[in-house]
């Protein structure tokens, strides 16, 4: 029986050392709906992508991607459950020495038998539903950001992957790159029967697409739901978090002694 | 009393942390080793490599190797004549070159110029996430991106040191018959009969084949193991020169007592 949940992320911890970065997480992410991850900067959320993908292992619990316990499985079992997966990363991690045709065709290279004017009609399609058919000629490193970020899409989906994990993919964009992304992610996530990830501190474009959002904050889950029950949250920091306040549960200022005691003592 | 323990430990970290660092280059050593039928499989990869760091530092070995050779050609004439045996300049230009100069610094100015672009092109991948993308992309990043630079310098190294000694000899002769007017036949009899092949043109090359593993291993390591960062990077491309340069010079000594013994 295929399971509703693609993911689902049970009590789990991860940390650096002694820190933990993660206490006793609990998440799921059904088939074919969009669930943002958000919270503040260094918070955790992209190693939570990290921990899906069986690139770093947790300290405690488990994540469950289609059934199987991630970092129970070998090398060979993480490399099949990867190619079910695709990633956008941070600044698109385009390989700088491929062009953009060789970019997107490079996931289908080397899991794929296809031959190769098979791979040039598919390479031109998933080119082509970012937009950037055009751009194929290119190297990686002639793109702006928005683009380069569009053409790691479109390697992203190559394979046709059951879930689209996007770490940042509004970091950095001029608006309307940031809405041609956001358009994107909702509807390659309906066209290809996807499940998208996405872990953004972007309020207004997350509350536009996701139907589930968790908020990550000192470590655990501090708030979830749709984003119309979350523009509703009276919490004190979804609050914060949504409208963008400078100062309020999260500090504005860094953990320090007071002040008076640190002018003083220069003196 | 506090001080001398904090030195103490400071010292016990650096040897831990030297000893750590041993062990994973090691590590990657070997998985690059087990990796190595993967990599073979896209072997237009390690040709690619093989152009950029063995035919991109012809030049650098080329125009070293025959300055190398003319010093060796004026130094040696100086030396051997006055003894009266100028004709050996050739064996002694040869020698020189084959069995350490040629492999040595052939090695050296590898690191110097291919070592570092391989650490520096590794780290900068690394900082921009390209390893981490090609391993959500279930592509080993030993496979596909250590593997073929590693062949590609084993393989480069021995034919940059043999195309040294020759280009070397070729610079000793230049100054030793044309210029100084050393005997054209005694130059090559000389050099000819005293030559052996196994024990001077074999052990240089194994020697270069092991320089080669070394400086390349070395320069992998460092460009992986980089820290993801400006300063990262900057650091680990100058630590390649560094450890490649001594671990060279160390192995040399090592492996000439090997093969004298021998």
């Amino acid at each position: 029986m295929i399971k509703k949940n693609i993911v689902e992320i049970r009590n789990l911890s991860f940390g650096y050392g002694n820190r933990l970065l993660h206490k006793d997480i609990n998440m799921v992410f059904p088939r074919g709906k969009v669930t943002a991850i958000m919270g503040g900067s260094g918070c955790g959320k992209t190693t939570i992508l990290r921990l899906i993908g069986g690139q770093i292992k947790p300290k405690a619990g488990q994540v469950n991607v289609d059934g199987k316990i991630v970092h129970k499985q070998d090398r060979q079992s993480i490399y099949e459950l990867r190619r079910k997966m695709g990633m956008l990363f941070q600044h698109g991690a385009l390989f700088t020495d491929l062009s953009v045709f060789d970019n997107v065709a490079f996931p289908m290279r080397e899991h794929t038998k296809l031959p190769e004017s098979m791979i040039r009609d598919l390479v031109l399609m998933k080119l082509n539903a970012v937009g950037l058919r055009g751009a194929h000629k290119l190297m990686s490193t002639e793109l702006s950001g928005g683009m380069a970020r569009r053409v790691a899409l479109a390697r992203a989906i190559a394979l046709d992957p059951n879930i689209i994990m996007y770490d940042e993919p509004f970091a950095g964009l001029d608006p309307i790159s940031m809405a041609v992304i956001c358009d994107l992610i909702r509807t390659l996530n309906d066209a290809l029967e996807a499940t998208s990830i996405i872990v953004t501190h972007d309020v207004k474009e997350a509350f536009s697409f996701a139907d589930y959002i968790y908020f990550v904050a000192d470590g655990i889950v501090a708030v979830e739901g749709t984003p119309k029950d979350l523009s509703k949250s009276k919490l004190p920091f979804v609050h914060q978090f949504v409208h963008g306040e400078k100062d309020g549960p999260v500090p504005f200022h860094y953990n320090a002694p007071s002040y008076k005691k640190d002018i003083y003592e220069l003196v | 009393m506090d001080s001398f323990f904090k030195i103490l430990s400071n010292i016990g970290a650096q040897i831990t942390s030297r000893i750590w660092r041993l062990g994973s280059a090691s590590r990657l050593f070997l998985l690059t080793l087990i990796y190595s039928g993967e990599s073979f499989k896209r072997i237009h990869l390690t040709i690619r490599e093989i152009y950029f760091t063995g035919v991109m530092s012809l030049i650098i070995i080329v125009v070293s190797a025959f300055f190398v050779g003319m010093v060796l050609g004026l130094q040696g004439y100086y030396t051997l004549q006055k003894y009266g045996s100028s004709e050996s300049i050739g064996v002694l230009v040869a020698l020189a070159l084959l069995r350490e100069l040629g492999p040595v610094v052939t090695a050296l100015l590898f690191a110097g110029r291919a070592g570092t672009a391989i650490t520096a092109e590794i780290g900068l991948m690394k900082a921009t996430e390209q390893l981490s993308a090609m391993e959500m992309m279930a592509v080993s990043p030993i496979a596909r991106i250590i593997g073929p630079r590693f062949w590609a310098g084993v393989i480069s190294m021995p034919i940059l040191a043999s195309i040294f000694s020759l280009v070397g000899v070729m610079g000793g002769y230049l100054v030793a018959v044309p210029i100084i007017g050393v005997d054209h036949g005694a130059f090559w009899s000389q050099m000819n009969s005293n030559i052996d092949f196994r024990f001077d043109i074999i052990n240089g090359l194994i020697k270069s084949f092991v320089f080669g593993i070394a400086c390349t291993i070395i320069a992998l390591y460092e460009g992986y193991d980089a820290p993801p960062t400006a300063e990262g990077v900057s650091r680990a491309t100058t630590r390649t020169v560094v450890t490649s340069s001594l671990t060279v010079l160390g192995l040399d000594f090592i492996l000439t007592s090997f093969m004298i013994a021998h």
